[in-house]
Parts: structure tokens; sequence; C-alpha cells
């Protein structure tokens, strides 16, 4: 048997530099890297990867061509299936679907298949290889509301195959929640999200920002009024949740999404923009997932010291791997088995302090995970003077809320099925709008499946 | 690109911007607000709306210079466009939605202070052109400061102006003024709404209170996006907490936890570019912005 190649590690800035600026914490591969580790892949007859990939990638065979040093054949099989792979070989959670599946993994380490796709997606766009084109029009208009990952896949299926997607996008600038959510030292804006975004729009899709669907449009009126043959809801999840515990409403206690979205869409971390952000000499971060992490790396970036508190253990962390030594590694302080119960204000309403109680593992509840109990009259206080809330979004009821015949979920999603189906003929949804909060690939996936079940229903429509 | 069809200075702190925004135009309703940001790097600025007009395609800002982001807006000219305007956002005000008897029988009373004179016309309008009774006062420091008074005095059945300093109208406060009309002149309203600085609209609401007359005020608390994602506006009416942006602007003036509001609404002040703290400077500046 050949010997192993161990996985080649990617680079990455030494932490504590990268704890004090904001630029991307991975470096990625350089080429001899790259093909060193795609002459891992062991090319299964049966490729499970592809599988567990939710856009289906045809990963094998891009590997394969990287392994060659046909760098442009590779994105040319990866641009097949995903109009993002810059984006996604950054933020995917690999390890539970692609990696977590390669067939090395059982006994070793899987191929980096999330640094691959990453390191062709950027040689593509360095070396303007394989750019994307417009098909020919097939005379059918179709709109997609919101533009994230979900309705940036779905935009790029319908136009690949000739519809005029126009994409309406609520905020000033599209990408959803690439922009507003995900911090600039994992995801670079200017680098790698614009550029994406902009081979949507080479594809022929049109992105109208400052439209917010629900208000300046609604579904009906796209549908009667503005003449599209169907409607795409992908309008992510984007109300904060808060935890309902007294002081919340304290100056100096914000939700992830307005702490994140004043840095990453409003980049109230550089001095030539003029967003304000409050900058804590101790910050607490509550919650334990992927978006907690992002406020807390980004607290710490501005300065803060910074800790998470999490009412279960390090064990049950929702944030990826990855995500958790990174935000170790450059300093930020975790704090488990701890929930919040109070936040206390000094004499000018400004937050002094977070109570909290201690937390053990109780028996596991409906997701499987063993539900934290208090620990009875182990209350403390932590002093800080600022308080961010992660703990999750839900979706944003203003489209729901203003399109009749719309139906929604007991948790005020979308309800849509497999294809993206809603209630309404002629409307679909998919991504976090219909799942509630989830990762980036999904909402593609959701996005891709809705693309294909619109172009069925236009043609059914076109045979009546 | 949204362009500035007339620009025009209603005092010296104020300017009224007429901006080609035909979407928004299309879809606003009285009660309603949007949001400018000028360039790149420019804040998202929440700012009622003032006027709007579907057959043109524009809608009116009327904004006051009250800090950098502000100061930027007032500083562009007809003809040069905003990077951005976004509306119609929150609700449009509850008598949008009100049956046609319902709306007969009522007796508006609007208390408008300061630039917050200016979202009050386009329900004043709205109200009048459908027969409804409609009383207007308007407040400000000084003679100088007040707006809208002839663009008013064409929509309501009787306008009442008053000052802080006596130099027009009144003498006095918003709040003495309404008293004086219900507790006086035995005027009977049915409802009341108020919309000026956060201060007035607290006490604007107590008077009402007190005179047993209903009244709901207009929130302009912080706000990021304005569609519910950051929850910055979050402000506490009737004990629950409730999004600004999406369930307001427009909330129960009884109901409103103003002094938290206002504290909230200070969140930024020291942080915000300008280096002053936030006064209301209309004093300072009337001698000196004169151009």
């Amino acid at each position: 048997m050949a010997e192993r190649i161990p996985r080649v590690p990617a680079r990455e800035q030494d932490p504590k530099v990268r704890a004090t600026n904001f630029d991307e914490v991975c470096l990625g591969y350089d080429v001899k890297d790259a093909m060193r580790e795609a002459s891992r892949c062991l090319h299964c007859r049966n490729p499970r990867c592809v599988a567990s990939c939710p856009v289906n990638i045809k990963i094998p065979q891009f590997i394969a061509c990287v392994a060659s040093g046909d760098f442009a054949r590779a994105a040319a099989v990866i641009a097949e299936d995903s109009s993002l792979p810059a984006v996604c070989g950054r933020v995917c959670p690999q390890e539970t679907q692609c990696e977590g599946s390669c067939i090395l993994g059982v006994k070793g380490e899987p191929v980096a298949i999330g640094q691959l796709e990453r390191f062709v997606a950027d040689w593509n766009r360095e070396n303007m290889a394989v750019r994307p084109s417009p098909s020919p029009s097939n005379g059918y208009r179709v709109a997609v509301i919101g533009s994230g990952p979900a309705g940036l896949a779905c935009a790029s299926d319908l136009a690949k195959m000739g519809y005029d997607v126009t994409v309406f996008e609520a905020l000033h600038k599209p990408g959803g929640v690439l922009e507003y959510g995900i911090p600039e030292f994992r995801l670079p804006k200017e680098r790698v999200v614009k550029p994406e975004i902009d081979d949507v729009r080479s594809l022929g899709v049109k992105i109208v920002t400052d439209v917010v669907a629900g208000r300046t449009v609604t579904v009906d009126s796209l549908l009667d009024r503005e003449g599209f043959s169907a409607v795409f809801i992908g309008s992510g999840a984007g109300l904060p949740r808060f935890m309902g515990i007294p002081g919340e409403n304290l100056n100096g206690v914000f939700s992830a999404n307005e702490f994140l979205t004043r840095n990453n869409l409003m980049k109230a971390y550089r001095d030539d923009y003029m967003t304000p952000v409050i900058k804590g000499h101790r910050v607490v971060v509550v919650g334990g997932g992927n978006v907690a992490m992002d406020a807390a790396r980004t607290a710490l970036r501005l300065g803060s010291e910074t800790t998470i508190v999490y009412r279960r253990t390090e064990n049950e962390l929702p944030a990826r791997r990855e995500e958790v030594h990174h935000a170790k590694d450059e300093g930020v302080g975790f704090m488990m088995l701890t929930n919040p119960v109070e936040i206390l204000g000094d004499e000018r309403g400004w937050v002094r302090s977070i109570r909290c109680i201690r937390m053990e593992l109780g028996e596991p509840d409906a997701s499987g995970r063993r539900s934290p109990v208090p620990v009875p009259g182990s209350e403390f206080e932590i002093e800080t003077d600022e308080v961010i809330m992660a703990l999750g979004t839900s979706p944003n009821p203003l489209i729901a809320g203003t399109t009749a015949g719309l139906e929604t979920t007991r948790r005020g999603c979308i309800a849509a099925d497999e294809d993206g189906a809603t209630s309404r003929p002629g409307v679909f949804a998919g991504g976090d709008a219909v799942t509630g909060a989830a990762t980036v690939i999904l909402a593609m996936g959701a996005g891709r499946r809705a693309a294909a079940s619109i172009d069925r229903y236009i043609r059914g429509k076109e045979e009546k | 690109m949204f362009r500035i069809v007339k620009k025009e200075k209603l005092n010296p702190v104020v300017y009224r911007m007429e901006v080609e925004a035909p979407r928004i135009a299309a879809s606003a309703h009285p009660g309603q607000f949007l949001i400018v940001r000028t360039e790149e790097k420019g804040e998202r600025v929440p700012l009622t709306i003032s006027d709007y007009d579907p057959l043109k395609g524009t809608v009116t800002i009327v904004t006051q210079e009250i800090g950098a982001s502000t100061e930027d807006i007032c500083s562009f000219e007809e003809g040069q466009a905003f990077a951005d305007v976004v509306g119609p956002l929150g609700m449009p005000s509850d008598f949008v939605d009100m049956e046609e008897d319902e709306l007969a029988g009522q007796r508006y009373v609007f208390i408008a202070g300061g630039v917050g004179t200016a979202p009050v016309y386009p329900q004043v309008k709205w109200l009048h052109s459908r027969g409804v009774a409609v009383d207007v006062i308007i407040g400000a420091k000084t003679s100088e400061l007040l707006i809208y008074r002839e663009e008013m005095a064409g929509y309501c059945d009787n306008l009442y102006v008053c000052t802080d300093d006596g130099s027009e109208g009144f003498h006095g406060m918003v709040t003495g003024m309404l008293e004086n009309l219900v507790l006086e002149q035995g005027k009977r309203y049915t409802r009341a709404v108020a919309i000026g600085p956060m201060v007035m609209m607290k006490f604007a609401s107590l008077t009402a209170r007190r005179l047993g007359l209903p009244i709901v005020v207009s929130l302009n608390t912080l706000m990021v996006d304005g569609t519910g994602m950051c929850g910055a506006c979050r402000v506490t009416v009737g004990g629950k907490v409730r999004f600004a942006c999406v369930e307001g602007p427009e909330f129960d003036g009884y109901e409103v936890d103003f002094d938290e509001a206002m504290r909230r609404q200070g969140m930024y002040r020291q942080e915000e570019k300008t280096a002053e703290p936030h006064v209301c400077r209309i004093d300072l500046r009337s001698g000196t912005a004169q151009e």
C-alpha cells in the first residue's frame, strides 16, 4: 500500500497578530499545497462526499483536476453546481458534510475538500480563468427576494436556464448574511464576497438593493403589477432573539446582529466610516453558536477583553470546532455551564454586571443534547460593560405578514416543501426563511431545488 | 439613484428635500419612515416621510442638522443623489386602516414639536382629505424655528402656534396649549397624535392622560437596518419589548417607557464621530449657521 501523505495544513495568521486585525485568519493553500493535498483523494467509486454536499459538487472530479494542475477545469467543474465556491470553501461546516463522510477520515484525516474548493475559487478569480456568461433568454421573469446564499443560488440556477431574474435586497449591499453577519476575518468582503456576487451578475442576474419586500414591494405586487411569473423568497432569519431577562434594555446590551451588522456591513471597525460602535472594556457574549464566536472575536479585535458565556459544556457548543479553537487561540475566554439571569445597570442606565447561575447537565432533551439545569444557590456576578446576545435568530415576519395565503409554521417560518413550494402557487421559498437559522450551504441547496421547481412550475403553466 | 429634485431651507438648521424614489412614493402611507445613506461610508439615518407623490415618483424628507450624519444629508444639493433611500419602513398610522364610519366620528388634535412637525403634515393631509376634523398645535423654541405653518394651515381646521419664548403665537409649551384648548376653550378631541422630541412626546402623553385623551406617539429610536434585524430600536411598551422599526414607529403614548427610550436614544452620543455631546443645538446654531 502506498505511503499515506498526511493532510496538508492550511497556513494561518499567528493568533497573537490576528487578534488585533480584521485580515483573514486562514491564508489557505498555495499551488504546491493544493496539488499535494489533492493527491490524497482515493477517487471512491461511490463518493460519499458528493452525497453529503447540499449542492452535490462533483468533488472527486474537481480534485482530480487540482491534482493534475488543471485549476481552470477544476473551477468549471465546481461552477456547474455552486455559484459561491470561494465563500463555501471558507464557511461551510465541511467536517459534518463532505469531509465528514470522506473515507480517509475513518482511520485518519479526511481530504481537505474545503481548502481545495477555496484554493480553486481563489485561483480562478485571481487568474480570471472561467468566467460566467449569460444564457439565451427564455422570456420569463422571476423575482428573488433576498440576496443571501439561498437567493443567489436560486438566481444563478434560474439564470443558467434562461430566466430573466431580478433579486431584491433590503439592505444597501447584496450578500445577506455573507455581508452583514460573517466577519471580514472569516470572509473578506471586497476580495471574496463581492467578486462572487459579481459572477452571479455576469450570468445576467439583476440585483436591486434598497427594496424591502413586504414594504417597498409585496409578493403580490411583484406577481400582479411587475410582471414576474414566479417569486422565490429567500429572506433568511434576521430577527434577533433576546433572553427576556431583567436589564436587557440597559445601554450596552446588544443583539449579535446589531453588533455584527455595525462592524461587517457598516464597517464600524474602520475609522473612515461614520458608523459608531461601543467598544466595552469587558465584553460578555451570551451563546455558543458560530454567531457567538464571530461576535466575541470581533469584540476582541476592537480591543475588548471578551468572555463567552454558555449554558451547556464545551462538548455541546453548536459552533464549528474550528471557530471555537480560533477564538480560544486568540484569547477569548470561555465560561461554560453558566446562564445569565439578570443584567444589572449603573445609575446612568449602562450595564455594570451580569448575574449568572451555574448549570449542570441533566437528562437529554428533544434534540438529544443533555439539557442544562440550574444549580440552586450558585448565582454570581460577572463585571461587564457590554453584553452581546447571540441566542439565534428567527425569520422576519415582514413578508409572511403581508402576503395573503402564505402559510407559516408555529415557529414563524414560511411553510414550504422539499422543493420550495409554498401554500401559494407561483411562490417558492427556501433557506433560513423556511428552516430557521442554519448554514450558508443548506440555504444554497434549498435555493437550487427551488430553482428547479420554479422551472417546472413555469413550464407547466406554459403547456396549459 | 435617488436624485434630489428640490431643496429648500426651512429654518437655519432644517432643510426640506424632494427625492426621486418611485417605488417608495408608490407604497408610502402616513406614519411611515425611510432610511437615507448619503454615500458608501455614511450611516443609515432613519427619517420620517414628510410627503410623497406617487405620480411624480418622489418622497419628501425634512432633516435637522443635529450631528455629523444629518449635517452630511443637509449638505447635499439639488441634482445630487443619495447612495441609498430605503422604505417605506414601519407600520402606517392606525387611522389608515380605519373604516369610514369610524373615521367620520373622530376629532383629531396633532401636537408637533420642532422638526417633528414635518411628519405630522402627511397625516393631517390624509385625514383632512377624508373630511376628518383636525386641529394642529405646532411648537418651537422661537418664531424663527417654526416650520410648516403655511402648508399645515391649508389642511387643518385650526392651527395653533406656540413658542417657548413667546415670539409668536401662544407663549409656552405645546402641552400648555393643549391644556388651554381643552380646559379653557372647551375643545373636544377624540384622539391626539404627538410627534417631536422624545421629551415632548413624554409630556404630551402625560397631559393627554390627564385630559382623558387617547394619544399616539411616533418614536425616533436608534436603528441600523430598519427592518427588524438589529433590535437597536427596542422599546418597552406596556411592559413588553417592541421593535419600533417594524412594530412602530407609532405606539400608544400611555404605554411607552419614555425614560428608557430617551436613555437608549443617547447610547452612541459619545461614540458618534462628532466630538461634542448632543444637546439641543438649535439655539447655538441659529446665529451661526446662516450661509
